[in-house]
């Protein structure tokens, strides 16, 4: 599949594993420093194949298959980017990213703020994460408000292809380090042509995917899937939703979702991560302490349980279901 | 039954404790100018230990990790290295950071906690302090990688105490740098103790070098309170790591004469007998009795040297205590290359609060 395009003419469609590779490509293609690591990213294309081709284009130089440690790996973008590389790590599940933590809170977040700015970090580490695909255990979670927590991370989720392409070129041009989470669930689900123009989208503001007076739904990553779905169901009820995609989960563009649901008076977030302190949590605290006045209705939440992420054949009880959203917004417009 | 794999651990030593040569020199020792420059840095870091730890008794500094035993292993390594080589220290590097540029104020401003102690230009590539134990081995690597990528003859060096080699931090540095034969010297500073836990309750392996062979690459015990065994083998692994030849671990056998830090009291865990025998072997009267002996040292020299180092160091202290304490706006600088929308309006709260309480 030749996908490297040297004009800004639109692609043949892809899925949004294949636009990651596409920027990647890109990215690669302009930037001598930009080094990628990770476990099997080389010969094999890494396990979803985020990476293939990249080996042959580039060398292994600048993609390296590293030893098997997630540790190791962020401890190596850490001191290769305090040097001026930029580089690129794959986590292969970030249900497998936990020993990397100690290096992405204790340096890459903190190195420009410890040297008043004489050193940075600007590393980006990519992790597929989200459940949906039947996966064993570990393969399935959604941690980002472990690093949303973090001053001195910027937390990325895409949820297209095209803005995969966008955010990912962004987040290998940002001088901050970024973690760069892709919902694997819509790795695949579908493809879109995306214009390959070296366009990077905004790390600092959310994309409102669909205006609407009624209400304002808030999400990120796949569940924009189900959002959207909801949003369309609720239209033909003569509901209109107005749909944020945060894309940018930290630091978190709160201007434009508190323009919205000033303007709707009403909200509802949906996230697949557990409830309790996640980054939903935090906007709807925003809402309570923000848009008090502008609220017709109580925030309303519709995200994955706090428990444990069962084992696939749960799963599907597990993460928000279009028809649960479409009743938090019911249950939301009862409000006059 | 086949042997697959021996290896073996040597120890260099050159200068007994008594200041006498257990063996005669090789033609590589340093020569009579060198030694009295390794004499006279060593006195520079014993004496500048030394006020940083009245300065915290006073008052005047916070928990400071004091160096003493230390002296010949850093500043024979930090003399050793060139400006284009990295240093990437642990919390006890001190004299090795100043060696290499850094302004002894700005050593006791990051003590007095500032993170402007970490930013002079002077330190160029170096990375500052790493307190997270033996974390500092893999951004070595990391380091050493761009330099392995950009085709460059440095090296890199990283220090960490024996506590360190139980971490996977190391093992996973020693791991990589050998697999990709990166251009880094890791240089334990064998110090028998991590806090109150001694050496023997580390590992169970006789030496802390032996870890490397695990990993395929070469490690080595050397006297660490021996400047010529230091000199030899520091000099070598450096040449190793810039010529493309790899990595290099080497066990700096030394002894904490001091506490942990300031915070810590090693009267509670540690016999007046050990710690005796500790200052028996320090590395300082051992190079001063030499250089007697070899008439290259007299009283006289001694008290000049004295005089000095104590000069130097006051006015490093003065510069320190005059340094204002950043603005409180600092904090949210330097966070982001650019400062988020959301962070600005804390820092205007932050800003308005020190205002009002000024």
């Amino acid at each position: 599949m030749n996908t490297l395009a040297t004009t800004a003419q639109l692609t043949e469609p892809l899925s949004m594993v294949d636009a990651v590779n596409l920027a990647l490509h890109r990215a690669m293609r302009e930037d001598a420093d930009v080094v990628l690591l990770g476990e099997d990213i080389g010969p094999n294309g890494g396990v979803f194949r985020a990476t293939a081709d990249l080996r042959t284009a580039f060398g292994e130089k600048r993609v390296i298959d590293t030893p098997l440690a997630e540790n190791m790996i962020a401890g190596l973008t850490v001191g290769m980017a305090t040097q001026g590389l930029k580089p690129v790590a794959e986590i292969q599940f970030m249900g497998f990213i936990f020993p990397a933590m100690e290096h992405i809170i204790c340096h890459a977040a903190r190195m420009r703020n410890r040297t008043r700015g004489r050193l940075s970090c600007p590393l980006v580490i990519r992790a597929p994460f989200g459940g949906g695909i039947h996966a064993p255990e570990h393969h399935s979670e959604s941690t980002e408000a472990l690093f949303a927590h973090t001053p001195g991370l910027r937390v990325v989720i895409p949820s297209s292809p095209q803005r995969a392409y966008g955010l990912l070129l962004a987040a290998i041009r940002c001088p901050d380090p970024v973690i760069f989470l892709e919902p694997k669930r819509i790795y695949r689900s579908h493809n879109q042509q995306i214009k390959d123009d070296g366009e990077a989208l905004p790390l600092d503001t959310c994309f409102t995917l669909r205006e609407g007076q009624d209400v304002t739904l808030i999400s990120w990553g796949a569940m924009i899937k189900e959002t959207l779905a909801a949003a369309d169901q609720l239209l033909s009820e003569g509901i209109e939703c107005e749909v944020i995609d945060i894309a940018t989960v930290s630091p978190l563009d709160r201007d434009t979702l508190l323009a919205s649901v000033s303007k709707t008076g009403r909200c509802v977030i949906v996230q697949e991560a557990p409830q309790n302190c996640s980054v939903g949590s935090e906007i709807a605290s925003m809402m309570a302490t923000e848009a008090l006045f502008d609220l017709r209705a109580p925030v309303a939440r519709v995200s994955g349980y706090d428990t444990v992420m069962p084992y696939f054949r749960l799963e599907q009880h597990y993460m928000p279901q279009t028809d649960q959203i479409v009743t938090a917004v019911k249950q939301t417009m009862e409000f006059s | 039954m086949k042997t697959q794999y021996e290896g073996k651990i040597t120890l260099t030593e050159y200068l007994a404790p008594s200041g006498e040569l257990l063996h005669p020199l090789p033609d590589t020792a340093p020569d009579r100018e060198t030694l009295l420059r390794y004499y006279e840095k060593m006195v520079l870091a014993r004496q500048f230990d030394n006020k940083a730890i009245a300065l915290q008794r006073t008052g005047q500094l916070g928990t400071y990790a004091s160096l003493a035993g230390s002296e010949a292993i850093d500043v024979v390594t930090a003399l050793q290295m060139t400006q284009s080589d990295v240093l990437v220290p642990y919390y006890r590097n001190h004299i090795m950071q100043h060696l290499r540029g850094m302004d002894l104020a700005d050593v006791l401003l990051y003590w007095g906690g500032d993170e402007r102690g970490n930013s002079a230009e002077a330190q160029h590539q170096d990375l500052p302090n790493c307190v997270p134990i033996a974390t500092q081995c893999l951004h070595a690597c990391g380091v050493a990688t761009a330099i392995k990528y950009r085709e460059e003859a440095r090296a890199v060096v990283t220090v960490l105490g024996d506590g360190a080699t139980s971490k996977g931090d190391f093992l996973e540095a020693l791991n990589v740098a050998g697999i990709w034969q990166l251009p880094v010297v890791f240089i334990i500073n064998n110090n028998q103790w991590a806090i109150s836990v001694p050496r023997a309750l580390q590992t169970i392996a006789p030496t802390l070098a032996q870890k490397a062979l695990g990993a395929g690459i070469r490690g080595e015990q050397v006297d660490g309170n021996d400047v010529f065994a230091m000199h030899e083998r520091v000099s070598q692994a450096l040449e190793r790591a810039r010529s493309g030849k790899g990595p290099t671990v080497i066990e700096a056998v030394s002894y904490r004469l001091s506490d942990h830090t300031t915070a810590d009291d090693a009267t509670r865990y540690r016999s007046p007998d050990a710690l005796k025998t500790g200052w028996e072997r320090e590395p300082i009267k051992r190079l001063q009795t030499y250089l007697h002996q070899q008439g290259a040292w007299d009283a006289e020299q001694e008290q000049a040297l004295q005089n000095t180092v104590a000069d130097a160091i006051q006015q490093a202290v003065d510069r320190y205590l005059a340094t204002p304490a950043q603005p409180v706006a600092s904090m949210f600088e330097h966070l982001y290359a650019e400062m988020p929308r959301s962070l600005r309006q804390q820092r205007d709260i932050a800003v308005a609060r020190e205002e009002e309480t000024s």
